[in-house]
């Protein structure tokens, strides 16, 4: 896909190709604190769910006050936020619909992602000045179906995981509507929407925010013939898997700038604000290369680095050049350790005495080397030296979580900037 | 009262001539290259032989073209929905709005049912898609009792159900049993068992096992037991429901044709004569019971199920 050039996305300034159409790089955010990290580390946008109608029950919603706090912060920098509402609703939902929709329109938000018609025309009633984007449960896979959504009157449409690269090109050729593509996190392995194992194995409704991820459970292999069952799967076999490699399409930015996708995803509202900040940070610092000089742009090692630093499971291109193969599951392990452990969270600096002070996240200790990384500074390594704690006593270690304690580094760091550790 | 259409899904034209003398009123048929989990391929010559053989018994054929399609397929829809309206079918069954774009084109004002499987979940959404052309609305298997009726009571839409058969949990894009053999570096099995449709899931935990096949749409796996609401008809047909279903994927055309008896029978009582109905519910269910291969036991689906969430 990558040295395509889509001249309808870049100008040539002094003699040199500059892409003018960047695409926004969106992120997720399951809190208030990781909104304000994913904006702070170079998202243009977030998306984050409120108390109901969203599909991760189990993730710190937010209340409307905290949408509105979100959306002024974000405001401050340019950014945008949208509200996953994209539960496929059963009657019982409908009522409360209206009220909510308006409550969040009233939170100020740009717009909604949506998966039921229901919701869709609803907050075309009550809230008509929000934005309604399609959200990958509708499968969304070819440019017809596209169409529909734009003759529908839809701002913008997020595509299924399953579509290629050339799939896009092909929409985008045949209908003028934003894109939305995912780029980077965990994966269904089916079609989303059209898997209801939860509903059968835990009674839980995987469509309405109750998915407990039955599809990264192991299961042996059974043939039957003329009544008989006999394993496939042996005693020392690996058993039947199908959980998939998470998505990473680092190398495929420049592709997917090329073919004019408007809004680029990072999946995971319930990962770590140390996961946000080094996706959001990676992909930020890769789009804004890519545009600002496309003809001598490399994919720098040091990226694919940082990302592992986070990484919970290994990543791999998915469905971007075409149907995976058997080497983009996971078989006999269920993930991999990131090569990082969050460590603490800058809460202050001093520039007279170069203390900085930290919010414990992990373990560390005197004489661990340690590195800090931050949106607008070079990630530098330290060796920890003297460690106290709010009150100046002298500590071995930095042992509680959320502990305030203090020491002395080499180079300034500001507040909201992170400290990780290697394993 | 007008008794509910009985619809099943045959494997071959031959099979349809033996639901008619069974009792069925209707049929659902098509291709994986554009329908979903089946129980038998019809060619476009058979489908119109189809037509022509159920026309003459006053009976209906829906053809599926439910598939969750790409750009390849997408550009072909005009020229199968003309041909399914040349067949003088009497609806087309979809899921993804890239048909109602292609039977704008192709076959203005054909009747469509909605079936997007799991996705059919409101009243709301059923009218919605009525207003772009769907005349029926085919409920997800995962509502309650109580959700299906409310839905009928609100609809705009004729409203079908499935009342007997498996039901499908997740369908991926990806070739799952092909990739395990891959992993284990069986690849002479991958060839080997392409098409194969007697591979099951094992969940030890749950003590449950999932039929897992593969075909043109990709990997699907299905419900561990067979829903069976033959002795639960009388509430459903109270409330008018226009359809009920009996999905025959993965059996065998006998079994297909008993369930349609047993079934013909429980309708034709529980309208005609309920009170008869109700003293022969269990010995029905028995029957439907006694059907069944040890693996797959009866239950009621999601009918009397609370889901959470």
């Amino acid at each position: 896909m990558n040295g395509l050039k889509n001249d309808a996305i870049s100008e040539i300034v002094d003699g040199k190709r500059v892409i003018v159409k960047k695409p926004e790089l969106l992120a997720p955010a399951g809190t208030l604190e990781k909104l304000k990290i994913a904006v702070r580390y170079g998202a243009d946008a977030v998306y984050i769910g409120g108390q109901e109608y969203g599909l991760r029950s189990n993730a710190g919603n937010f209340t409307f006050e905290e949408m509105k706090e979100g959306v002024e912060f974000a405001k401050k920098y340019g950014a945008k936020v949208y509200v996953t509402t994209n539960i496929f609703a059963h009657n019982e939902n409908i009522d409360g619909l209206e009220d909510y929709l308006r409550g969040v329109g009233e939170a100020g938000v740009t717009g909604i992602i949506v998966a039921d018609p229901l919701i869709i025309e609803t907050c075309r009633r009550v809230a008509p000045h929000v934005e309604v984007h399609l959200s990958t449960q509708q499968s969304l896979s070819n440019w017809r179906a596209v169409k529909y959504w734009k003759e529908e009157g839809l701002d913008r449409v997020v595509l299924a995981r399953e579509t290629t690269g050339e799939e896009m090109r092909l929409m985008k050729e045949k209908v003028d509507i934003e894109i939305e593509t995912f780029i980077h996190g965990a994966m269904c392995i089916a079609y989303s929407g059209r898997c209801v194992l939860s509903n059968h194995m835990t009674a839980r409704d995987s469509n309405r925010g109750g998915c407990c991820q039955s599809c990264r459970w192991d299961y042996n292999l059974v043939e039957l013939e003329d009544g008989v069952e006999s394993p496939i799967t042996k005693e020392s076999d690996s058993p039947f898997a199908m959980s998939p490699k998470d998505l990473r399409l680092l190398q495929s930015i420049p592709g997917l700038i090329e073919l004019g996708i408007d809004s680029l995803k990072i999946e995971g509202r319930m990962k770590s604000i140390h996961y946000v900040a080094t996706v959001v940070s990676v992909y930020r610092k890769v789009i804004d290369a890519y545009c600002a000089d496309p003809e001598n742009f490399t994919i720098k090692d040091e990226w694919l680095e940082e990302l592992e630093k986070c990484a919970n499971r290994p990543a791999a291109p998915a469905f971007f050049a075409g149907t995976p193969g058997a080497d983009e599951q996971l078989f006999g392990v269920h993930g991999k350790k990131a090569s990082h452990d969050f460590a603490g969270l800058v809460v202050d600096y001093e520039e007279d005495t170069q203390m900085v002070t930290l919010q414990q996240r992990n373990f560390f200790r005197p004489g661990d080397k340690v590195e800090f990384f931050g949106p607008n500074m070079d990630t530098f390594t330290q060796v920890v030296g003297t460690v106290v704690d709010e009150d100046g006593n002298e500590l071995d270690a930095a042992r509680h979580p959320l502990q305030i304690v203090r020491f002395k580094v080499d180079r300034p760091v500001s507040k909201d900037d992170m400290m990780r550790k290697g394993l | 009262m007008k008794k509910p259409e009985l619809l099943v899904t045959p494997g071959s034209v031959t099979e349809i001539q033996k639901q008619i003398v069974a009792g069925a009123d209707a049929f659902l048929i098509g291709e994986q290259r554009y329908g979903l989990r089946l129980a038998g391929e019809f060619s476009r010559e058979q489908i119109k032989e189809a037509v022509r053989l159920a026309h003459e018994h006053g009976k209906k054929v829906y053809v599926a073209v439910n598939a969750i399609f790409h750009n390849n397929i997408a550009n072909e829809l005009d020229d199968y929905i003309a041909f399914v309206k040349e067949a003088n079918a009497d609806a087309i069954v979809f899921g993804d709005p890239a048909v109602i774009m292609a039977v704008r084109e192709a076959a203005p004002g054909f009747p469509l049912h909605w079936n997007p499987e799991t996705t059919a979940t409101n009243y709301y959404t059923a009218n919605y898609w009525g207003k772009r052309g769907a005349v029926r609305a085919i409920l997800a298997r995962e509502l309650s009792m109580d959700a299906v009726i409310e839905t009928k009571e609100n609809a705009n839409v004729q409203i079908e159900v499935q009342v007997h058969g498996m039901t499908c949990m997740f369908q991926s894009k990806r070739p799952l049993l092909g990739h395990y053999f891959e992993y284990m570096g069986q690849n002479m099995e991958v060839e080997k068992r392409q098409g194969a449709k007697n591979m099951l899931l094992h969940d030890e935990e749950r003590g449950n096992k999932y039929p897992i096949y593969e075909d043109a749409n990709g990997t699907h796996i299905m419900s561990p037991n067979d829903m069976c609401i033959i002795d639960e008809l009388q509430d459903l047909i109270d409330a008018r429901i226009d359809s009920f279903k009996i999905d025959g994927v993965l059996q065998t055309e006998e079994y297909r044709l008993e369930a349609t008896k047993l079934y013909r029978k429980a309708i034709d009582l529980c309208v005609d004569d309920p009170s008869r109905y109700d003293e022969e519910k269990d010995s029905l269910f028995e029957a439907a019971e006694s059907l069944q291969q040890d693996h797959r036991p009866l239950d009621s689906g999601f009918f009397f199920k609370e889901t959470v969430y």
